[in-house]
């Protein structure tokens, strides 16, 4: 991976912070350039842009997506604007793939952590949307496990949770023309894998430490 | 451009509004560092400063707009109208269906009022909103299929494309209305506009802090007061008429134009701050978390422009 940010990146996420017009708030930390793993809901092609623009530039070089292979190499713009622009990793959606036996799946899911925990090294941070699919912005939806598998992996990568407001109305999924409304962008404390904690509950823990950080609408 | 730095009458508008602003911002400051004072409290005093630190950036930013001539205006009154369209939608609630809609509201909609404008072909202009996008608007989201609240979400998009768009767009478009005698000099209509709209608000606020006892709708304003409303009337209304000399207007003209415009600037008050209620917000900042938002500063201009437009261009420039 060369160092530095491409400019077209740096030009995206200038408009898609024009559009969003986001407030992005540190709510449970600082900006560090420590090693992270930044984990939030999901619901637009936005989500990542946005949250990439929020980090200051020197926290933002070494920053990388996760993205799912079978949607971004399906054009060769999308492939490009992954791999060259945003230096994306790249990983099997597992699970979500239908018509794969159980053995297949745990297969996938064991090369997905692998590529993740390679891609993080020693000082890269990575952007994780672990509900894997894009919601409709009403609730916080299921987590997968991988951000599990590497928190028990590297427990020295500081897991913070981020919660992004209204960006299914700006740019829900399956539109492809932006509406200019607000958004907000909240990032919480970081959390970790408790001893003993299973999987199933450390997994529902990160989905509340997203969900609580809504800002409008809870009341 | 020339004719507005020629205009003597302009300029004297200008340095009458900036003495005021430097006399409002030495009695902020009082009331800031006077927090023992028994007459305001600390958050009052905050909310008047800034007020003021408000004034003072729309009045650097309209100087300059008002150099670079009508053009400059239409720009600037059309980035007002996408903000305020933009806080409108982001805290009224819209539905998955509608978001086409609200493209078209933004991107086609918004820019072509404003063109219409520049382009002075009055009669598209005034119909655009009110007559084509009314039409269109729940053709759009018809087609778009979802039929849950169809009335509700065409009724909040329509409403917010007329406040936000079609009445704001009126006050640069005074600038472009020809009235006999009186060329090359709209930049002071609007100035007027703008003097006695804000001056009615302050004024309202200040009568209603000082005599304010009987609240008008206090479910939907509880800062309203019949006193306050009265004083700021007849007191906007005075400094209005003392403005007759800026204007084609006799000083029996202004008066009845400044009246015109502080009843308009209450009804806006008064209706944006029932949607506010509606909503469940304190104010159109809500969303970005700042104090008021750029909604909450234009509701009484909003209401007031389209007015005050059509009644110059009607008796006074046939």
């Amino acid at each position: 991976m060369s160092e530095g940010i491409h400019p077209i990146a740096s030009l995206l996420a200038a408009v898609a912070r024009g559009i969003t017009g986001v407030q992005v708030q540190w709510a449970g930390c600082d900006p560090d350039e420590r090693q992270r793993i930044y984990f939030a809901n999901h619901t637009s092609h936005l989500d990542f842009v946005v949250l990439w623009s929020a980090l200051p530039s020197e926290i933002r070089a070494h920053a990388r997506p996760i993205a799912a292979k079978d949607y971004w190499e399906e054009t060769p713009v999308r492939r490009y604007l992954a791999e060259n622009v945003f230096k994306a990793v790249l990983v099997e959606r597992g699970a979500v793939s239908k018509g794969i036996s159980h053995e297949e799946s745990k297969f996938v899911g064991r090369s997905l952590i692998e590529d993740m925990a390679a891609a993080l090294g020693q000082r890269n941070s990575l952007i994780l949307f672990p509900e894997g699919t894009r919601g409709t912005g009403e609730k916080v939806g299921e987590f997968r496990g991988g951000l599990y598998h590497l928190a028990v992996r590297r427990p020295d990568v500081e897991l913070v949770p981020a919660h992004m407001e209204n960006m299914n109305r700006i740019l829900p999924k399956g539109e492809y023309l932006p509406v200019p409304m607000l958004s907000l962008l909240t990032f919480g404390r970081p959390i970790q894998v408790e001893p003993c904690e299973t999987k199933h509950v450390f997994l529902e823990r990160a989905r509340e430490a997203v969900s609580s950080l809504r800002r409008i609408g809870s009341a | 451009m020339l004719a507005v730095i020629h205009d003597f009458k302009l300029t004297l508008l200008f340095a009458g509004v900036l003495c005021l602003l430097v006399i409002l911002t030495v009695i902020g400051r009082i009331l800031k560092q006077d927090r023992n004072s028994s007459m305001v409290s600390r958050s009052t005093a905050d909310n008047f400063n800034a007020q003021i630190a408000a004034w003072w950036k729309i009045c650097v930013v309209f100087v300059l707009s008002l150099l670079v001539g009508p053009v400059g205006s239409l720009f600037l009154f059309a980035i007002l109208s996408f903000l305020a369209l933009r806080e409108y939608m982001t805290l009224v609630p819209t539905r998955r269906g509608d978001h086409r809609t609200l493209f078209w509201s933004f991107f086609v909609i918004m820019p072509l009022q404003y063109y219409l404008a520049g382009l002075q072909w009055y009669n598209l202009f005034a119909i655009m909103i009110p007559v084509l996008a009314c039409i269109f608007i729940p053709t759009s989201i018809a087609v778009a299929g979802d039929t849950a609240h169809f009335l509700e979400r065409t009724t909040k998009i329509q409403f917010g494309l007329m406040v936000c768009v079609y009445c704001l767009s009126h006050v640069p478009a005074l600038l472009l209305l020809k009235i006999p005698g009186f060329e090359g000099r709209d930049a002071r209509l609007l100035l007027y506009l703008g003097i006695v709209n804000q001056m009615n608000d302050l004024l309202q606020y200040v009568w209603g802090r000082l005599i304010g006892r009987h609240k008008i709708a206090w479910r939907v304003s509880p800062d309203k007061t019949w006193e306050g409303a009265l004083g700021g009337l007849v007191s906007a209304t005075a400094l209005g008429t003392l403005l007759w000399w800026a204007t084609p207007f006799t000083p029996l003209q202004s008066a009845g134009m400044s009246f015109t415009i502080c009843i308009l600037g209450f009804a806006g008050g008064l209706v944006v701050s029932a949607i506010k209620r509606d909503i469940g917000i304190k104010d159109f900042g809500a969303v970005t978390e700042r104090r008021g938002g750029i909604l909450d500063r234009i509701d009484s201009l909003c209401f007031a422009a389209p007015i005050f437009f059509h009644l110059v261009r009607y008796y006074f420039a046939p």
